[in-house]
Parts: C-alpha cells; sequence; structure tokens
C-alpha cells in the first residue's frame, strides 16, 4: 500500500484512509477525506515537508504527516 | 452593547474583517487565566449604536491544537464568562468552502445565534464556484452574508444581520444529532447541567482537559461519568468530524454550481517554484533578512538621534527650570533618561514588524516556516521559531509572544529559552562603541571591513549559541507530545496595508507597555543606587575633589566631582563589591557598575561608562567617550586598560549574558512560572561568565 509520501512530482493520488489515527482527525479538518483526490506538488529541501494541492488548496505536510495517509 | 466573536479558519481573512470593522478602535488584552491575546473592538451601527466584537485565534474546528486555539471552546461554552457572546460570525473562505464549514457547522450547533460570513467570493469565482447564498441559508438555517474583507464590502449587510440575529434565539435543529454518538453520557450530563443543550453536554465530556472554567470537582464528576460509559474521545470525535463533513458535502452540494474551468493560480505556482527552490529559496531568504535589516539600521538611525536628542533636550530644560532639589534631579537624571531609554528602541521595532508583517501578509512567511521546518527540527526547534528569531533580533519581548503560534509545548519551551541569545537592538551601542576600540577601521582586500565583520561576528555568535543551546534542550527534554505542522501555503497577496499599520502599531505598544514599565522602573531605581552613597565620601564628595585637584576648569571640575560621586555611591559600592567576582574577565568596579546598571537595558552601558570615565553630561558623542577609554590605564599593568582582550571579552559577556528584567518578566508570564526564567537566567549567566574568561585568557 502507499502513502502520500511516496507519490512523484506532480502524481495524482485518492485518499483511501489512514495509519495514524493521532493525526487522522487533523488531517480530515484540513480537508484530506477518504475519497479525495491530493496532489504531490513540492518538497522543501533535505526532506522536508512536503506541499499537496487538496481541494484547489495547497497544504504541507511533513514526512511522518504524509506517511499517515494512504492512497489509491 | 452587543458582543460578538469572530471565529474563521486561518487564512480565511478574519482579521481582516476584524480590522474592517474596528479600525483603530481595537486593543489587545488577555483572556483572563490564559496568555492568549485577546483582540476586542467596538465598531458603529446606524451611526448610534456600537457593538463589541472579539477576534478570536484562527483555527480549523473547536478541538483545538494548540496553546491558543482552546480560547475558542472556552469562551464559546462558557455562559459566565465575561465576554460570551450574544453572537458568533464565521467568517467562511467561499473558494474553500466544504473544510471551512466544518467549523461553521461545530459553532451553529452550540446553539448560539450563528452567522456565515461568506469571504473571498471572488476567488471562488475564478475558481468557477457559483453559491446560490439563499439556497446555502436555508440548509444551514443560519443568515448568510456576502463580504469582501480585503476592499471592506458587505460590512453594513453584516452588522444589520448582527443586530438582528441576536434576537434570534434559534431554537432550531442541530446540524448533527451528536446524541446519537453517547445517548447515556449525553443524558446523565443533562440530567446535572439541565440548561446544556446536547451538543454543549457532549463537549463538555469530549474536552475536559481543554476546558478551564470548569471546578475541578465537577471535571471530577464528569471524568467518572466517561469512564463509566466508556467515553472514547478519539475515536468520536473522529466519528463526529467524518459525519459532519459528510452532511456539509451533501448539503453545500446542494448550493454550489461547479463549471468546469480547474483554476490554479499560476502567479503563486510560479513564485512557489523560486521561492522553494533548494538553492534560490535559501538565498532569497537570507538576501531579504541582509536587506531588512540593512534597511532597519539605515532608517531608524535618524529617528533613533531625534529621539535621543529630544530626550536630552527635555532633560537640560527640566534641569534648567524646575527649582533645584531630589524632584528636580529625579525627573532630569532619572524619570526622563529613562523614558528615553525606552522610546529610542521604537523606530527599530516598529521597522522590523512592519517587514515581518509585510512577509506575513504577503504568504511569503509560510515558505520560509516550509523551507526551514527540517533544518529547525535538528536543533529541537521546528519552522514557526523562525518569527520568533528573527524577532529576538529587534527586542525578544514581542518575539516570545509570538512563538504561541507553536502547537508544541516543548518547541515552544526552547524557542522562548533561546530567543534571548539573538542579539537584540539594545546590544548594539554596547558593540558598536566596543568595536569602535579594539578593531581598527582596516579594510581586508580592499572590500570587507574589520569593523564590520567583527558586528557580524556578534550577531552570528548569538544565533549559534541559540541553535547550539536548542539541540542541547532537545536532547535533554523528554516529551511524548505529538507536534503537528500541517499548514496551509496561502496564495501570494499583495499585503493589505491596513493590517500592516495595526500590526506594527500593536507590537510597539507590546513593546511600550511590557519592557516599557520595567525598563523605566530599573531606570528609577538605578538612579537612587548612583546619587546616593553611604558615609563621608559620598556627602563630602565636592568638598574632597576640590581639594584633591586643583587647576581644573569649571566643567572638568563638575565631571571630576560626579565620577568621584558615582565611586561613593551605592552603585559604586556593589561595583566594587562584585569586583572580585569579575577580575578573571578583566573587568574592573568601574565596569561592574555598568553590568549592573545594564539590567535596566543593556545599553545603559554606554551612559553609565561615559559618567564613570567623567566625560560629562553630554556623553552621546560617541568620540569624547572613545578617546576617554583609549586613554584608561590599567593599574595592574600600566598599559591601557580597554585592550582587545578586555573589549571582546565584554562583547562576548554581552551577546550571551541574560541581563534584560523585561525579558524574565515576559518568560515567567509565557511560561506560567519562575522554572523556566530562573534557568535561563542560571544558564545564560554561566555562558556568558565562561565564554568572557575564555576570550579574556586567551587573548591577553
Amino acid at each position: 500500500m502507499r502513502t502520500a509520501a511516496q507519490l512523484r512530482h506532480g502524481e495524482r493520488g485518492t485518499v483511501t484512509g489512514f495509519s495514524n489515527s493521532e493525526m487522522s482527525l487533523k488531517l480530515m479538518e484540513m480537508g484530506v477525506l477518504p475519497g479525495q483526490e491530493i496532489e504531490f506538488k513540492f518538497a522543501a529541501p533535505f526532506n522536508g515537508p512536503r506541499c499537496f494541492l487538496v481541494r484547489g488548496y495547497q497544504l504541507s505536510l511533513r514526512i511522518n504527516e504524509a506517511e499517515a495517509i494512504s492512497i489509491d | 452593547m452587543i458582543k460578538v466573536a469572530l471565529v474563521g479558519n486561518p487564512n480565511s481573512g478574519k482579521s481582516s474583517l476584524f480590522n474592517q470593522l474596528t479600525g483603530l478602535n481595537q486593543k489587545v488584552g488577555n483572556f483572563p487565566g490564559v496568555t492568549v491575546d485577546m483582540k476586542s473592538g467596538e465598531a458603529k451601527v446606524s451611526g448610534t449604536s456600537t457593538i463589541q466584537l472579539i477576534d478570536l485565534p484562527g483555527t480549523y474546528s473547536i478541538y483545538p491544537r494548540s496553546l491558543d486555539e482552546r480560547v475558542v471552546i472556552n469562551l464559546l461554552t462558557d455562559e459566565n464568562h465575561k465576554d460570551y457572546p450574544d453572537v458568533v460570525v464565521v467568517v467562511v473562505d467561499a473558494s474553500n468552502l466544504n473544510r471551512n464549514l466544518l467549523l461553521f457547522s461545530e459553532v451553529a450547533d452550540l446553539g448560539l445565534p450563528t452567522i456565515l460570513a461568506l469571504n473571498m467570493v471572488d476567488m471562488a469565482d475564478k475558481a468557477g464556484i457559483q453559491i446560490n447564498t439563499k439556497k446555502l441559508s436555508d440548509l444551514y438555517s443560519s443568515p448568510v452574508v456576502t463580504i469582501n474583507a480585503r476592499v471592506g464590502s458587505g460590512l453594513d449587510e453584516l452588522k444589520n444581520a448582527i443586530i438582528s440575529a441576536k434576537d434570534l434565539k434559534q431554537p432550531r435543529e442541530p446540524l448533527y444529532p451528536v446524541k446519537e454518538l453517547a445517548p447515556e453520557l449525553v443524558q446523565k450530563l443533562q440530567e446535572r447541567y439541565p440548561e446544556k443543550s446536547d451538543y454543549r453536554a457532549y463537549q463538555m465530556a469530549q474536552q475536559l482537559n481543554d476546558i478551564s472554567y470548569l471546578p475541578p470537582d465537577e471535571k471530577e464528576w464528569i471524568a467518572g461519568v466517561k469512564a463509566e460509559y466508556d467515553f472514547h474521545d478519539k475515536q468520536l470525535k473522529e466519528q463526529e468530524t467524518l459525519d459532519r463533513l459528510a452532511i456539509i458535502k451533501d448539503k453545500t452540494g446542494k448550493a454550489l454550481s461547479v463549471s468546469e474551468v480547474s483554476f490554479r493560480d499560476s502567479m503563486t505556482d510560479r513564485l512557489d517554484r523560486v521561492f522553494t527552490h533548494k538553492v534560490y529559496g535559501y538565498a532569497i531568504f537570507l538576501a531579504i533578512l541582509f536587506l531588512i535589516f540593512q534597511t532597519i539600521f539605515a532608517w531608524a538611525e535618524p529617528f533613533m538621534d531625534m529621539i535621543d536628542e529630544g530626550f536630552g533636550w527635555m532633560s537640560g530644560w527640566v534641569h534648567r527650570y524646575l527649582p533645584e532639589g531630589i524632584l528636580n534631579d529625579l525627573v532630569a537624571e532619572g524619570i526622563i533618561p529613562g523614558l528615553g531609554g525606552v522610546i529610542i528602541f521604537i523606530p527599530q521595532i516598529a521597522l522590523l514588524f512592519l517587514f515581518i508583517a509585510i512577509l506575513e501578509e504577503s504568504g511569503y512567511m509560510a515558505r520560509v516556516v516550509f523551507l526551514m521546518d527540517r533544518i529547525m527540527i535538528k536543533f529541537g526547534l521546528n519552522g514557526k521559531s523562525v518569527v520568533p528569531l528573527i524577532s529576538g533580533m529587534a527586542c525578544a519581548i514581542p518575539a516570545i509572544m509570538a512563538t504561541r503560534t507553536i502547537d508544541s509545548w516543548k518547541d515552544r519551551v526552547i524557542t522562548i529559552f533561546v530567543t534571548p541569545f539573538m542579539s537584540c537592538s539594545a546590544r548594539l551601542p554596547v558593540y558598536a562603541i566596543l568595536i569602535a576600540l579594539v578593531v581598527p577601521d582596516e579594510y581586508i582586500f580592499g572590500l570587507f571591513n574589520l569593523q564590520g565583520m567583527a558586528l557580524m561576528g556578534m550577531y552570528l555568535l548569538g544565533f549559534l549559541m541559540a541553535i547550539l543551546s536548542a539541540y542541547v534542550m532537545k536532547k535533554l527534554l523528554k516529551t511524548d507530545e505529538k507536534s503537528y505542522f500541517m499548514m496551509e501555503l496561502p496564495i501570494y497577496r499583495s499585503p493589505r496595508w491596513g493590517n500592516v499599520g495595526l500590526t506594527v502599531l500593536e507590537k510597539s505598544k507590546t513593546f511600550v507597555f511590557e519592557a516599557g514599565k520595567i525598563i523605566l522602573a530599573i531606570s528609577i531605581v538605578l538612579w537612587v543606587l548612583a546619587s546616593y552613597g553611604p558615609g563621608e565620601n559620598f556627602e563630602n564628595a565636592e568638598s574632597i575633589v576640590r581639594e584633591q585637584e586643583t587647576g581644573l576648569t569649571a566643567k572638568a571640575m563638575d565631571d571630576a566631582i560626579a565620577a568621584y560621586q558615582l565611586e561613593h555611591s551605592y552603585a559604586g559600592v556593589m561595583g566594587k563589591w562584585i569586583e572580585p567576582v569579575i577580575k578573571p574577565l578583566g573587568y574592573d568596579w568601574k565596569i561592574g557598575i555598568a553590568l549592573i546598571t545594564s539590567f535596566a537595558a543593556r545599553e545603559v552601558f554606554v551612559g553609565t561608562i561615559a559618567t564613570i570615565y567623567s566625560v560629562g553630561s553630554d556623553f552621546e558623542d560617541e568620540g569624547t567617550i572613545k578617546s576617554r577609554l583609549s586613554a584608561e590605564i590599567n593599574p595592574d599593568t600600566g598599559g591601557p586598560m580597554y585592550t582587545p582582550a578586555l573589549g571582546f571579552s565584554l562583547m562576548v559577556f554581552y551577546v550571551f549574558a541574560m541581563q534584560c528584567m523585561s525579558t524574565l518578566a515576559v518568560v515567567y508570564r509565557e511560561t506560567k512560572g519562575w522554572k523556566w526564567p530562573m534557568l535561563q537566567l542560571a544558564y545564560m549567566t554561566a555562558v556568558a561568565y565562561l565564554s568572557a574568561f575564555v576570550v579574556y585568557q586567551w587573548l591577553s
């Protein structure tokens, strides 16, 4: 199973669920919901946070946060 | 007066709306019991009546993830709170309706009259989203008002809606039937608190730890009920959020028509490619920082000179025209210079916050946080620590208050702890005089000015010690607290100048009132210590000096008397008392006095030194102090007192030492205890002492 952290630049994926219950609530509040399509836009250098396009807005997540999102 | 609370997601335009409605009629206070800024203000409605507005921290839901977000649930559910609102306005970004409506639906279910203020409709338009506001209003059984917080349109309609909403006690169906999640528990809570609606009763259980107004025995009872019915906060919170978002999606779908144009802000895409680039991104950030500091020093100087001269003139005027005596001295030598010592920093602080506000308003600061997060984590900080650290170069006080946006307690404490290492504007005059004294004004390779490089070195030294200390603290502090980053990168927009202006005003006011009162108080105490002394020597200073020194001009005689008096004042006694301790650093009792007086504000060093070396009252003349200091002889060696070894030892001491009472007071307030400020004082003093010792021994 892939996570949002494994998306390549410009690649899109559909959220299927969360692997971390601590983060799932906050992610959902930010619009990351199962069934939602997200797109990986760019990342900060040195394995820094990543920027995703979610519902037309840019959401930046740390890698461990992106890893909590399972995608299809 | 109708009380109105403004609620909304970060970047929804909530603060802009607040500024539009209140203008200059706003003030910053504290929420009782918590150190979170409460911005409130008044707005005129239809000429005569006024409404009171409270700007609550931006949040994505009523479940808080940082300290300041807790205020939202605490204000909206506490009917006995003095600022408990009559009406809530939820500001909603129309271009991201579903996400924004989550917060709206939660707040609306608390049962207060709730208005939906639809902002950024122009953005939604561009994205091809058409919103039927009439339908939206019906679907959510709440008044909907379209506003544009940037330009200030729709404000009258909003005010009218507020007036009519106040009477509407909204006995309406909740948007989400929360009782189904935990029927027995809600029932049981409502038996004890019959006035609580379903959702309010549910929140008492759900947010038991975050609600601060409940007495301990009530909390204990609720905790018991939660255990009895096996209430799982997390799962239920998640269930509720998922259900709410499903309801919202369904409802909103009926009020929207989305055309197929998939809008992307291409300007934001292009700018991000440069600003978050792995090379250009950092280069641009450094260049911006460099430019900001260049500009601050260049622009602030004329204002600072003016303030300096103004207060000098005032002092002189009072001295001349007020009847002679203690009161005259107190005002002319204690209060006026003390006030001047506060006001003089305003130009630099205002300018720095002007630039920070512009960077934040434009959306650039979020990119800096994004770029720096990974690097800062390595040192126990996080991306959001960047703003406090930069602000610390103006003044640690607003900088420490700016750490409230950091949601992890550990990261926040570390940021607070290390921020005072950043060289603030009060250290600059000290560096300036000492560098002029011990570093030659020469160029190497015809390009780099040695004095300039020494100055930069001091700033760098402070920064390096800040991150090094953060790194050590990261290793020492153990916590299993979760820290979130999750942050919106807003689109780039030109700053709203009204917002920028209000931020600058607010930060400068904070400095004046927080630091100002302490600096002023300590200035007066120090004036007393320096103007009075024990015993004969002080009392008869004038006659003693006149006897010893003959053939001096009138001015030189006055200077000599002043110096003699200072030597035998309480401050002088204290200086001599600490001399054995500071001797290994190369300092004598005269510098000891200056170290003590620096507790008011570090730049007092220059004035004190000037008085001790009897330069006289017009000590602002740097040339005079410099020549006096150069001529000072070290009685032990027979050579000059101010050797490079002493100069650098002193500078290093000033880089590291915690010599600011106002900062300690703010740290006490922000961390709610003496533990952190005392640790900070001990740690910074130890670092300063040891470093100065090493530098002095090594160079001499």
